[in-house]
């Protein structure tokens, strides 16, 4: 039984894959979205209000897996080389979750731009031996609207002129930054003393009412929660305005397997519902939006036979710093992280000698969250047991008494690194899992060290004492549970690389507006496209890529903005307009 | 509420669980409620929906309509997994796809045998020996006792919220929240 009752297909229903729905019904095409999660976002009924199902629970999201992935059903392996046999461990490798509204659900909503530098690193600093960096087909100035344009969308709570090494930007950001947490004002003032520049960090998290969702009211559960009040913005302001158009229909709980071709063109998908019926969907186009790991799977599933599928994994290397001190902190009370920094990123005269002495051309860091542990459960499971355990619970040293940060830092694309189809391990559902092989670049490592000691010393400035520093993946020590953020496995949920965009075929996976060079009716719309990932979270630059992609998809001319202005008047600032009336007639919109 | 272990059983775990918490000034692990937490667990299917994941948007502690105790329905490959986890494959093939699998069930009737049926009656050193003996269930029931103290009482353990109170937390305050100035001042 086939059927063809929609002009697009989207493969996921994240950031990415909302965004192109949004676009794509806006423009007047029918798309149906597929999720293999389940649907706790978006009511199916008219006028699609956001569900009220999300909670404060801590076990329920922490421990049982309640936005999925479940990584007994639908596990990944990992192994650091092709040396260590076909993987070292089956369970937990970046789980973002598999859910309506994907990884943006669990994130705590912290939207950066990338910088000027980020889309030329290979013209910037050069190569790397083992490395294969490269410059982006498109330059900043080429997305800087459409950055702005997916700010208002999504509604992103920030201070323009605060951070002295961000890009330069057409308009001011929807809404001004929310409350800073106490332990980010102590660590800021320390870094502001010490010549850093800290900076209220944007956040697609409401601090005033915008596009029918309340302020954020501090809760506290944030980063990896599901947000009760939908004060966090995500991908559900964006499918509910796909929704309203009539234009679309969105499918939880059916997980596309193959995409179907013909002749060098995407003819439609194969997929299985929740009862493990296999179902065909035609369709003229297909986006494909499942994530830097789903998303080279599911092209594998479908035979595309373009080496460089994959290829180029990269995660965030995470360097943590943490120290204690005496006073409370109370860091369960907040948005998680409210101050950030950027100086790392810039590759100094320090950062050059701690290069060279490593042997390396340059060494690059990234974006450094102040944070701030916050869950008691999580703690509690880091103290020994006996008459202590409730000494320590008193005190909660990790929610109280922890000063911290993670520098996201810069990972080099390396071809060998990258997902393939595991040989043997399947899905509940009897599919290969995706295989992850990965080992960071000697940058990582040596960028780590010198950074790492940057932090402490802030923290040393803060007060704090009892410094520890580590990163993820870890960089020497054994194999621990996946579970675990300090092991072999990155522990970053920041993916990128996998189906990277470019000029030449032979060198990347999808052209220079995301579409596959093996079928060129098929547009990537995910965090897959990146050529390099930067020191920046992925999400808004995706959603800013999606929302150019498919403009072009649509054969619309690219938007510009001068750079010398800076509040274009083509450019609103405030909420999307609700559309006054939705189009209920989809068989017009055929 | 229906429960798994036997008393038996029962009274050996409330003393494992009194020995990883001991009472000072609050009492201990078991009179929190971590035992009923974790019989709970063991026999979440003897309960519909089962005792896994806890509903929402509110618990009605800070205002909001009551609605953690009302469960979710779990879809097959859910009920899958979790029966998996806790009853343990036990040869039936959808549940050996990745091996063989040990459940709860049977982790705890043999580390519970560990300890022994003496165990409540030995003094503390004893205990603490015989709990350091039984291998990696006592990571399980240690993990477990923490969830029991400080999960959501809907959960079956945080007995009168207790778990939370004896360290100074609120838990789940929505929709009330955190003030501004909670969130900024020292």
């Amino acid at each position: 039984m086939t059927a063809r009752d929609f002009q697009t297909i989207i493969v996921g229903s994240g950031p990415g894959g909302a965004t192109a729905a949004d676009e794509l019904t806006r423009a007047g095409r029918s798309v149906v979205i597929f999720e293999r999660g389940h649907n706790y976002l978006i009511s199916s009924d008219y006028p699609h209000d956001l569900m009220q199902v999300f909670s404060n629970d801590e076990l329920k999201y922490t421990f049982r897996h309640f936005l999925g992935p479940d990584p007994w059903l639908e596990p990944r392996t990992f192994r650091r080389t092709e040396s260590d046999g076909e993987r070292l461990l089956v369970g937990e490798v970046n789980n973002l979750p598999a859910t309506v509204g994907g990884g943006s659900v669990h994130a705590d909503g912290k939207l950066y731009r990338f910088r000027e530098d980020d889309f030329r690193m290979l013209t910037e600093l050069g190569p790397a031996q083992g490395a294969d960096i490269t410059d982006w087909p498109l330059t900043y100035d080429d997305l800087e609207p459409y950055y702005t344009t997916a700010e208002r969308l999504i509604g992103v709570a920030g201070l323009a002129t605060a951070n002295p090494f961000a890009a330069w930007r057409s308009g001011p950001y929807p809404m001004p930054p929310g409350p800073p947490m106490y332990g980010s004002l102590l660590t800021s003032a320390a870094a502001e003393r010490l010549g850093y520049h800290p900076y209220p960090a944007p956040s697609g998290v409401n601090s005033v009412p915008y596009d029918e969702r309340p302020a954020c009211n501090n809760c506290g559960f944030c980063a990896d929660f599901g947000c009760p009040i939908h004060a966090k913005g995500g991908p559900g302001p964006a499918l509910r305005r796909a929704l309203r158009t009539g234009r679309a229909d969105l499918r939880p709980d059916a997980f596309v397997s193959r995409i179907l071709v013909d002749g060098g063109r995407a003819t439609g998908v194969e997929w299985i519902d929740h009862d493990g019926a296999t179902h065909r969907e035609l369709a003229d186009e297909i986006v494909v939006a499942a994530g830097a790991m789903e998303t080279p799977r599911l092209l594998l599933l479908s035979g595309f036979a373009n080496p460089n599928i994959g290829r180029n994994l990269m995660f965030h290397m995470q360097t943590f710093a943490f120290g204690e001190v005496p006073y409370r902190l109370h860091g369960h009370m907040g948005r998680s992280v409210t101050h950030v920094h950027d100086d790392h990123v810039i590759v100094d005269d320090l950062a050059r000698e701690a290069a060279h002495s490593a042997g390396l051309p340059w060494i690059k860091g990234g974006l450094v969250e102040h944070i701030a542990p916050s869950k008691v459960i999580a703690e509690a499971k880091l103290y020994p047991w006996g008459p202590e355990h409730r000494r320590h619970m008193r005190r909660s040293p990790m929610r109280e008494h922890f000063l911290g940060f993670c520098m996201h830092g810069e990972d080099l694309p390396q071809a060998k690194n990258r997902v393939d189809l595991d040989p043997a391990v399947r899905d509940y559902r009897g599919i290969p899992v995706a295989r992850t092989t990965y080992e960071p670049h000697p940058h990582e490592i040596a960028a780590s060290e010198h950074h790492s000691g940057l932090l402490a010393s802030i923290l040393r400035e803060a007060g704090a004492t009892n410094l520890v520093v580590a990163t993820s993946p870890t960089t020497t020590g054994e194999l621990t549970s996946a579970h675990s953020d300090i092991s072999i496995v990155p522990g970053s949920r920041h993916i990128a690389g996998t189906a990277r965009m470019g000029r030449n075929p032979r060198t990347s996976v999808c052209d220079e507006w995301g579409r596959l060079w093996e079928a060129s009716n098929v547009l990537v719309a995910d965090s897959s496209l990146f050529p390099t990932i930067s020191g920046y979270g992925p999400t808004l630059t995706l959603v800013a890529l999606a929302i150019r992609n498919v403009d072009a998809f649509l054969g619309r001319p690219p938007l510009r903005v001068a750079r010398e202005s800076t509040s274009s008047p083509a450019v609103t600032v405030g909420p999307p307009r609700r559309p006054a009336d939705p189009v209920r007639n989809r068989e017009a919109a055929r | 509420m229906p429960h798994f272990l036997s008393d038996g059983q029962r009274r050996v775990l409330e003393a494992a669980c009194s020995r990883l918490v001991p009472a000072d000034d609050d009492p201990d692990a078991t009179d929190l409620g971590a035992a009923d937490y974790i019989d709970g667990l063991l026999g979440a299917f003897l309960v519909d929906p089962p005792r896994i994941w806890a509903g929402g948007p509110f618990s009605g502690r800070f205002g909001g309509e009551p609605s953690f105790a009302t469960f979710h329905r779990l879809a097959a490959r859910d009920e899958l997994a979790w029966r998996t986890r806790i009853e343990g494959s036990r040869g039936i093939p959808e549940r050996e796809r990745l091996g063989p699998v040990i459940g709860l069930q049977e982790q705890y009737t043999e580390g519970l045998a560990a300890l022994g049926e003496d165990f409540p009656s030995l003094p503390a050193e004893q205990q603490d020996l015989r709990l350091r003996s039984v291998g990696p269930f006592l990571s399980v029931l240690q993990e477990h006792v923490c969830e029991g103290l400080y999960a959501a009482p809907e959960y079956g353990g945080n007995r009168d919220l207790m778990g939370w109170r004896s360290i100074g937390y609120l838990g789940d305050v929505q929709p009330r929240g955190y003030s501004d100035e909670e969130v900024s001042d020292e």
